[in-house]
């Protein structure tokens, strides 16, 4: 069976403040069509590595490239028109706006008219709006959350608002989707139903990078693990793998916690 | 609902001239109109892109130096002994230039706020006010210096088939004035609700998200810059062609300030917001005149100005729509949502 | 040569209070994140403490001298403890447009009382100015000079030296891990405002009798002080004195062989210069206080 084409590489990637080294030679890839699901302790590197992949981070050394473009001096939004795609963990909405409206600015990839045709409502223009208010309907209805549309997402309980944030990020269609920590903080019928809607946006052709603490969610969504700890990569494989590895366990849990 | 709401003020406004009649008042409409479309250029970057421009007077007394300059001719000395000379020209060709060339020092601006941003952008853009006003008051050759640019041109219109229509009259200016108003206020109506305005208002609100999701910022505030910056041009030259006189005064910070406490009484972020706080500010100062001296009216209009940022933050206008609607407009964010940029700003307009 | 040593002389005075000016602001802007409007009124108002009591209350010129400083610290504290306390926590805008508000009510305050018209003080100098070979200073700018030096020096050791200083910087750095360590946030708020305003008024104390006095003066004064804080880094009180001589310099020099009408551009010219070439100031260390 063929592997899957590599979406995102990363290529020695390093990353120092200072004197303190949070990220050393990091090397992974995540294929096409994949969940691959970033984890380790607290302080391991994984939202510099996260930020580093997304734009938001320069590395010291290292070369991140999605589908063959190198990621490295671009700008977050021109990484986000390579169909690169991030959600945050805080402030994951647009706060004084409702949910549909937040869903209509997250569709800002799709909606481009000149500014002529807009202000002056040429039918280019208006055939374009109505696509996109289409559009958000469709997304908001598919994270469940049509009761909610018209309230200000700032109004909305924190793992509604996560919700928003992945239709938001889904509304810019991407080819490749990066959560940061998708589910802390919620419950776990909130979990179950987000595992669920990951699943479901992966059958649509979206690779899918997660970083995560929530051990069973990881292990019960993800294709491939990788485990970071002290800025390296100690493990990287499927979840049965990974549940196993002595050096994963010594990493969470201490050493002499290593079971034989 | 609202397209009616809005009809009824067009033609409100259109039928002053037929019963007032007093000329003090229908100078001080005129006016005050003109330094509406000022306040309204103003809230399109205060209250749509969130960025404090408080120089936005230089735009406006760019407009009409350029305007006045266009429609007077002039000859002036450059370095290495070059000389500019220009003959008039019809004053409606001031006008257009007049926005290209404050719109193209919106783009500077513009520029510059990628560089800095909230405070400091505040500061840059005081200091390229004064140093306009500066230029102005000193390249006396070119502006006349505080001696004034005087016996500017009315505007003229040609009318296909009828001949020039000079525009010299206090009624034929009033509509006018209100024309390039109604155009203005279109203009930015369609341009916030449009794909445009969905960009400026998501970088208000999250900047940090809004460019994970593709927005461009330095493009979209250049933009917002850009025609905000034209717009206060449009009405600088409306001012120099019905004044007709122009000297470095009109760059005074005071004018900023006065269109800045119209948006903000009005209400930022709300279309009908600079209206109805231009009208205040522009026609209390008539009707204050035979009991309070300027000085005096300034300290009440200081202290009104801090009122409001303390009673009534967001403005006139969206406090009121705020009673009317049933929806809740204005909730605290369930949990706390961390500042990213470097102010929040409630949005929900409803003009 | 003797001119430009005279401009180097004129520049050691303005350049004095200017640091004063700056080191206020400074202050103000970067332990309470407040971009203060009202700066350039307290300036105008030292001045104005100047003439009322030297010409109206009789009171000798010097005793006058530290009345307006005082006088600058209680209306600077006024102010923060009416406007600025109960916004703590708003936006930095609307603190700024607060700011505004009360620079224009104040300063239309002051036309409305005293008039457009310029005042000046009189001083116990004598008027013949005090000629040391191809340059000669007047005895008011020795003084000036002198005065703004010992203000630089009280300030610096307050800062680095007072109990009173050292919270001042804490809360600098980080607002609560300070308050987290006892100190009272608020009142260092209060007294920073008021110690920087305090500040201002002394300029305008000092040089309101070089100059004219009215009511539009601290405007250009504010401006100036900001050019200095860009200039020399937010809370970096050693840049602003420093930043206080650049732009004095820039100012004589510009003055001198440029063109006197742009003098006043100096300021702004910097400011906008170093904002877009050099953001954090000249002195990119890290920004401190003291």
């Amino acid at each position: 069976m063929l592997a899957p084409a590599t979406a995102l590489k990363v290529e020695q990637v390093a990353v120092s403040f200072g004197g303190l080294v949070a990220l050393s030679d990091m090397n992974f890839t995540v294929g096409e069509g994949e969940i691959v699901s970033l984890i380790g302790p607290n302080g391991a590197g994984k939202t510099t590595a996260f930020n580093v992949m997304t734009g938001f981070l320069d590395p010291t050394h290292g070369a991140v490239s999605y589908r063959g473009t190198a990621l490295n001096g671009l700008k977050p939004h021109q990484i986000a028109d390579l169909g690169l795609i991030r959600t945050f963990q805080r402030t994951s909405v647009f706060p004084n706006d409702t949910v549909y409206d937040n869903l209509l600015i997250g569709l800002h990839r799709q909606g481009r008219v000149s500014l002529l045709e807009a202000i002056l409502g040429l039918p280019r223009a208006r055939s374009s709006q109505r696509r996109l208010r289409e559009r958000a309907s469709e997304l908001v209805e598919w994270v469940g959350l049509e009761r909610r549309a018209h309230d200000l997402a700032g109004s909305l309980s924190y793992g509604e608002q996560r919700l928003v944030g992945v239709a938001l990020a889904l509304a810019a269609e991407p080819s490749m989707l990066l959560l940061d920590e998708p589910v802390s903080g919620m419950n776990a019928s909130e979990t179950h139903t987000f595992v669920e809607l990951i699943r479901n946006i992966r059958d649509r052709g979206v690779t899918i990078l997660l970083v995560e603490h929530d051990m069973p969610m990881v292990m019960s969504v993800s294709d491939r693990i990788v485990v970071l700890n002290y800025g390296r990569i100690i493990a990287e494989g499927p979840p049965d793998e990974i549940r196993n590895n002595p050096a994963v366990i010594e990493a969470y849990l201490g050493q002499g916690a290593a079971r034989a | 609902m609202r397209a009616a709401v809005a009809i009824l003020t067009i033609v409100a406004f259109a039928s002053v001239p037929l019963w007032l009649r007093d000329p003090y008042l229908m100078n001080a409409l005129i006016t005050t109109g003109i330094f509406i479309i000022g306040a309204m250029s103003l809230n399109l970057l205060l209250g749509f892109t969130g960025q404090l421009s408080l120089g936005h007077i230089a735009f406006f007394g760019i407009g009409a130096y350029v305007s006045a300059l266009t429609s007077l001719g002039f000859d002036a000395g450059l370095p290495f002994g070059l000389r500019m000379v220009h003959e008039p020209w019809p004053p409606i060709v001031g006008f257009v230039l007049a926005i290209i060339i404050a719109g193209f020092c919106g783009y500077l601006v513009g520029l510059l706020s990628f560089r800095v941003r909230g405070a400091y952008f505040v500061i840059v853009t005081i200091s390229f006010a004064e140093v306009v006003r500066l230029v102005a008051l000193n390249w006396v050759e070119l502006t006349q210096g505080p001696l004034a640019l005087t016996n500017i041109p009315s505007i003229a219109i040609g009318l296909p088939g009828l001949g020039d229509l000079t525009l010299r009259t206090k009624l034929q200016n009033y509509y006018l004035v209100l024309s390039v108003a109604v155009i203005a206020y279109v203009l930015i109506w369609r341009l916030v609700h449009s794909h445009f305005g969905r960009a400026m208002r998501g970088l208000m609100e999250n900047e940090t998200l809004a460019v994970s999701v593709g927005i461009d910022v330095t493009k979209t505030l250049t933009l917002a810059a850009v025609i905000s910056a034209g717009i206060a041009g449009a009405a600088g030259s409306l001012y120099a062609h019905y004044i007709r006189i122009i000297d470095p005064e009109v760059f005074a910070f005071i004018n900023t300030v006065t269109m800045v406490i119209m948006v903000i009484t009005g209400g930022k972020g709300s279309l009908a917001g600079p209206i109805v706080g231009g009208m205040i500010f522009g026609l209390l100062p008539v009707f204050l005149r035979p009991i309070m001296a300027p000085e005096a009216q300034w300290i009440a209009y200081g202290g009104v100005l801090i009122v409001i940022l303390f009673v009534l933050p967001r403005g006139i206008v969206p406090s009121l729509a705020q009673r009317f609607t049933k929806r809740p407009s204005r909730t605290e964010a369930v949990t706390p949502v961390a500042p990213v940029t470097f102010s929040k700003r409630d949005v929900k307009e409803h003009a | 040569m003797s001119e430009f040593l005279q401009h180097m002389i004129n520049m050691l005075v303005l350049g004095g209070t200017y640091a004063l000016l700056g080191i206020g602001l400074t202050l103000i802007f970067g332990i309470m994140n407040v971009v203060n409007f009202t700066h350039g009124v307290l300036y105008t108002f030292g001045a104005y403490i100047m003439f009322i009591v030297v010409h109206q209350l009789g009171v000798n010129f010097f005793l006058a001298l530290p009345l307006a400083v005082v006088a600058g610290w209680l209306l600077g504290a006024a102010i923060e403890l009416v406007l600025l306390r109960p916004l703590r926590g708003s936006d930095i805008d609307t603190t700024m447009l607060v700011m505004i508000g009360a620079w224009i009510a104040m300063q239309s305050g002051a036309l409305w009382i005293w008039g457009g018209v310029a005042k000046s003080v009189a001083t116990p100098f004598p008027d013949a100015p005090l000629v040391i070979g191809p340059v000669s200073v007047s005895w008011l700018r020795l003084f000036v000079l002198a005065a703004a030096a010992m203000l630089i020096v009280v300030t610096y050791l307050m800062i680095n030296r007072t109990k009173l200083g050292c919270a001042m910087r804490a809360t600098f750095q980080d607002h609560d891990t300070a308050s987290l360590m006892g100190v009272n946030v608020d009142m260092i708020y209060t007294s920073t405002f008021a110690i920087g305003s305090s500040l201002a008024a002394a300029a305008g104390a000092l040089l309101g009798p070089v100059y004219v006095i009215f009511p539009q003066m601290g405007d250009l004064a504010a401006v100036k002080a900001f050019a200095i804080v860009i200039l020399g880094g937010l809370g970096n009180i050693t840049g602003a004195v420093i930043g206080g001589f650049i732009l004095a310099l820039a100012e004589e020099l510009g003055a001198g062989y440029v063109s006197s009408g742009y003098r006043d551009a100096m300021g702004f010219l910097i400011i906008i210069a170093v904002l877009i070439f050099k953001p954090t100031g000249l002195f990119a260390r890290s920004e401190r206080v003291g």
